[in-house]
């Protein structure tokens, strides 16, 4: 007894009640974007805010159960975690279920779990435990290669499975690489590299060079002018070139033609608004209807007739924006931002190499889904069906983050038992 | 390496601002700033339906239904809620080909799967009858009625008018309407359109993303009823419009009635017509076109109102009136006519045979224009007058004074002004003052410049009849079931000419048609008066022109008719004005024989087009 209320004492409660605070408000919305006047209990079993009440329930038992294990269980096991996420995503490939075009769920009774969902814990345990060790140095090109390897198994496995979504998740670790050291150039490339794709897909190729040669021009005449860095600069204005101009080709070769078509649809060259383009536009609708003070709880149109598709998992937030209106909408933005600062700090309190560089994959991972998912309801990023932490309807992808979260949350309170 | 890390810590956390701070811009952007996404959620949601009121009925004088609206039905379709059915079976019960129906699918769909649109468009009853019975066996189809304008009789098209969708121009102007509404175009239906039309109702309803009805917007708060259209009691009669229409077959020209003592219009006949029933409907687009390219009948044209004619020897009443009131021309002034008026140079204005001299009433009876000549220069060149353009614009004065020169303002649209030339134009055409009585000598016996349509002669009629004054002439003497009189039509209009003046002229009118030049008119049983004319003009043989009100005394109707290019006015347009009287006065005409001869005058060829 002692013990247990040990662990509860040390626990961080901004975060355990940020993370109810965002539970919560997710499942009345999810009541809301469902609602029907004909089955209106908030209790009811058949419905989704019913079912995504035992998942809730489900949810607080495992963060209950995760604080009672062992501080040092997570990071002994963290690779033989990744190892089994890694052998469950090859297995969904095989007997896994197909749900709107993705097979990536398995079914257990009358439940459908998503391992791609559990993989993204397993890579941020085995990324933080694989980094939190001493002898490994982040500027060797060893390290990196494996850091790369850890997380491109597991996306290439995702992607197998036709769910491209979930694996660009894993590329919001590069931020846990970032904090345990990785140079500076190396992330300016790993960011640049996507920026350009975006830039290129978004704006006039030519505009966009003649801006890069007269910034490249204007550095190097800031510089001390050597030729070493002239030869540097243009090596990199060649290699853009090429980039920018590769960059519809991949577009059209390696994308499916859906993702193709949301590209197309957030850069405006395609806005059927009947096809591709009626998603977005719907969420736009009812966000934008909201206005400042919302329409009100159950009032929301948009919502309640279903003109927003996938509205209680991957387009939760329209509910939001509808019903809630701008001050809604900014309270959970805030409440979000808040849990990602308060994840940050304690992870820069952790003494522990591996808990810290853990809570720095827990906040980007968090982080991701937060800019992707909101980002796509207003029209920001193209569709991706990834879920919005803690609000989206669905099973698997709850209990992932709150797993993903109390695992932090445990390395925190460890830090007393470590005294 | 300490400072680095604090270093990229907040590089990370700046991230998570920046992007958060993103939102928060685009949020206020699309919630706060733009108002489009308003209105676009209630586009998704609303639906407003409107509540078309039935348009208003007219009936004629004697309370006999002239038009009224038949029920018609639009059939629609909801393409998403189409099934599998007997696509054969339904195009056989409309009457469409297979492709038809495939391409109306198909526009259907592309408008909205989920919303209703229009497959097939008025739909006869007959033929609902029909469809209503199988309807079930295809979902997604549905029959919404769409009543259509139906005209009892085939007579009055061009007095009744018709409807027709609203412009698009129209629309902008005038916010009451939408695409797809109907509006008068011509006639009584568009002078009156506000009253016929009612007032449309709209109910909002709430739809599902399926274009399912989930009740009423907010409990119906902003619905509003629909008031049907108000009733009109035409002054038509129904009978005298059908019995004129007849006698004007085959014959192009105008009869107009009226009723002295109220301006009422009894029947208002433009030669050649149609039957308003063409412009009904589904037909109405083919055979408008048809109408209006008919270069040679015109029959849209209405002659009533927009022809202009010279009225020829039915102005010399007008004359003989401003003569006397001016104080030059008495009971017992007489003119010597040796066969016509000479002009002075060589020409002359010519006359025919009778004795001479006559004196006012018999110049009248006998329709002298050597007499009419003297009088019309007598009034311009009266010694009190300094200058010709001065008498000339007394002279006018007077004519316009009667109705003349310028619109009665009939309650139909269309009407023109008809032409009393000014000095003005003597002056643009001689020279300033460079002209004399002479020079203008034909308007003194109806010929020249000067143009009258058949309304404005028959309001002749009625202002003699009336002995000075006339009514505003109108087709509609009563509104709604208070059967409410419209004002501007109960004032009295007084011309210049004094009263006492009258009784020689229409003791004059009287022998035209007991011994003058229209004795062959004459109703034992009816004693009246009339006016011949015969009006020469560059479109070929004369105008056969009459005027007349009967009985002489208490007169019941007012009437002129013209029969163009068809000779003297004694020989067409007299018997007709006659027939027309004792149709009105007796409504049985007993003079069978004259009355074939008019209906069986054809005296025009028939049209090129049609005859394609």
């Amino acid at each position: 007894m002692r013990e247990q209320r040990g662990i509860f004492q040390h626990i961080d409660w901004w975060v355990a009640i940020l993370f109810l605070v965002l539970v919560i408000l997710g499942w009345i919305n999810i009541y809301a974007a469902v609602y029907d006047e004909n089955h209106s209990s908030i209790l009811d079993m058949d419905a989704r805010y019913g079912k995504q009440m035992i998942w809730i329930l489900a949810s607080l038992l495992l963060a209950m159960v995760i604080l009672l294990i062992d501080g040092k269980f997570f990071s002994q096991f963290a690779y033989l975690f990744y190892g089994i996420c890694i052998l469950l995503l090859i297995a969904v490939i095989f007997s896994g279920r197909e749900i709107s075009g993705s097979k990536s769920w398995f079914q257990v009774g009358g439940i459908a779990l998503q391992p791609a969902e559990f993989a993204k814990i397993g890579a941020a345990l085995a990324v933080a435990k694989y980094l939190g060790n001493l002898d490994v140095d982040i500027g060797k090109t060893r390290t990196l290669l494996t850091l790369a390897g850890i997380l491109l198994l597991p996306m290439i496995l995702v992607i197998l499975q036709h769910d491209a979504g979930s694996a660009i998740v894993f590329v919001s670790l590069i931020f846990v690489f970032y904090r345990a050291g990785m140079s500076d150039k190396l992330m300016l490339l790993l960011v640049a590299i996507p920026l350009l794709a975006v830039l290129a897909l978004g704006m006039n190729k030519y505009i966009l060079l003649v801006v890069m040669f007269v910034s490249g021009t204007v550095y190097f005449l800031s510089t001390r002018r050597k030729i070493k860095t002239l030869l540097t600069i243009i090596a990199i204005f060649i290699a853009s070139v090429v980039y920018v101009f590769s960059v519809d080709y991949g577009v059209n070769k390696f994308l499916e033609p859906h993702q193709r078509t949301r590209i197309n649809v957030l850069f405006g060259k395609d806005i059927d608004l009947k096809g591709a383009g009626y998603n977005v536009n719907q969420s736009l609708i009812a966000i934008g209807s909201g206005g400042f003070w919302g329409k009100g709880f159950l009032q929301g149109t948009q919502t309640k007739y279903n003109f927003v598709p996938e509205q209680s998992t991957d387009f939760i937030f329209c509910t939001v924006g509808e019903e809630w209106g701008f001050q809604g909408s900014f309270l959970v933005i805030a409440l979000f931002v808040t849990l990602f600062f308060r994840i940050i700090f304690l992870a820069e309190r952790q003494r522990s190499k591996f808990s810290r560089l853990y809570g720095y994959g827990v906040a980007s991972i968090l982080f991701l889904h937060f800019a992707i998912n909101i980002g796509m309801t207003l029209g920001l990023v193209p569709v991706i069906g990834i879920p919005l932490p803690f609000f989206s309807y669905g099973g698997s992808s709850l209990w992932a983050f709150t797993i993903l979260l109390f695992i932090f949350i445990r390395q925190d309170s460890y830090r007393y038992e470590l005294l | 390496m300490k400072l680095v890390n604090s270093n990229r810590k907040i590089i990370i956390l700046g991230l998570f601002v920046l992007i958060g701070l993103v939102f928060i811009i685009r949020l206020f952007t699309i919630q706060i700033i733009a108002d489009r996404y308003v209105l676009s959620a209630n586009n998704n949601v609303l639906r407003y339906i409107t509540q078309w009121p039935a348009r208003g009925l007219i009936y004629d004088r004697f309370g006999k239904l002239l038009v009224y609206n038949e029920a018609a039905y639009d059939l629609m379709v909801t393409p998403r809620q189409v099934k599998t059915l007997d696509t054969t079976e339904l195009c056989q019960l409309i009457g469409i080909e297979k492709e038809d129906f495939i391409e109306r699918m198909k526009k259907a769909r592309n408008y909205s799967p989920y919303r209703a649109s229009l497959f097939e468009a008025q739909i006869s009853r007959e033929n609902y009858g029909y469809l209503e019975e199988k309807i079930y066996k295809f979902p997604g189809f549905f029959v919404q009625p769409h009543p259509l304008r139906k005209y009892s009789f085939p007579i009055a098209a061009h007095t009744l008018g018709y409807i027709g969708e609203v412009g698009p121009e129209f629309i902008l102007k005038n916010t009451y309407y939408r695409s797809g509404d109907y509006i008068g175009i011509s006639g009584i239906e568009k002078s009156y359109e506000e009253l016929l039309r009612g007032k449309k109702g709209l109910k909002i309803r709430v739809v599902d993303v399926f274009n399912r009805d989930k009740g009423s917007f907010q409990n119906g708060k902003y619905d509003t009823t629909s008031f049907s259209g108000t009733d009109l009691y035409s002054s038509l009669d129904a009978d005298l419009q059908a019995y004129g229409e007849l006698l004007m077959s085959g014959k192009k020209g105008s009869i107009v009635a009226i009723e002295p003592s109220t301006g009422e219009i009894l029947c208002m006949i433009s030669s050649p017509s149609y039957d308003p029933n063409l412009l009904v409907g589904r037909a109405r687009k083919m055979n408008y076109l048809k109408l209006s390219e008919d270069s040679v009948l015109v029959p849209l044209f209405n002659r009533a109102l927009m022809a202009m004619y010279p009225p020829g020897s039915t102005f010399k009443l007008v004359d003989a009136l401003v003569g006397q009131q001016e104080g030059v021309l008495f009971p017992d002034t007489r003119y010597g006519c040796p066969g016509g008026f000479s002009l002075g140079n060589g020409k002359m204005v010519s006359c025919h045979n009778h004795w001479s001299p006559l004196d006012l009433r018999q110049s009248i009876q006998f329709s002298c224009n050597t007499y009419y000549c003297r009088v019309f220069r007598s009034i311009i060149d009266k010694k009190s007058f300094s200058t010709t353009r001065e008498g000339f614009e007394v002279w006018r004065k007077h004519v316009m004074s009667m109705g003349f020169g310028k619109k009665l303002g009939v309650d139909i649209p269309g009407e023109l002004n008809g032409n009393i030339p000014s000095s003005n134009y003597y002056d643009r055409y001689h020279g300033k003052n460079r002209w004399t009585s002479m020079a203008i000598i034909s308007l003194g016996i109806g010929q020249g410049e000067i143009g009258i349509t058949p309304v404005q002669l028959a309001n002749l009629a009625a202002l003699i009849a009336n002995r000075g004054s006339y009514l505003t002439p109108h087709v509609i003497r009563a509104i709604g079931q208070k059967k409410h009189l419209n004002e501007n039509y109960q004032q009295n209009k007084v011309s210049d000419i004094d009263p006492h003046y009258f009784d020689i002229v229409v003791a004059g009118m009287h022998d035209v048609v007991e011994a003058g030049t229209a004795a062959s008119a004459k109703i034992d049983s009816i004693p009246f008066c009339g006016k011949t004319g015969t009006a020469q003009n560059p479109h070929g043989k004369n105008h056969s022109i009459f005027v007349a009100f009967a009985p002489m005394n208490n007169p019941k109707i007012a009437i002129s008719v013209v029969v163009e290019n068809s000779g003297y006015g004694a020989t067409w347009a007299a018997p007709i004005a006659s027939l027309m009287i004792e149709k009105y006065i007796k409504r049985v005409v007993k003079r069978k024989d004259l009355e074939q001869n008019m209906i069986n005058g054809i005296l025009l060829t028939k049209s090129k087009v049609v005859d394609q």
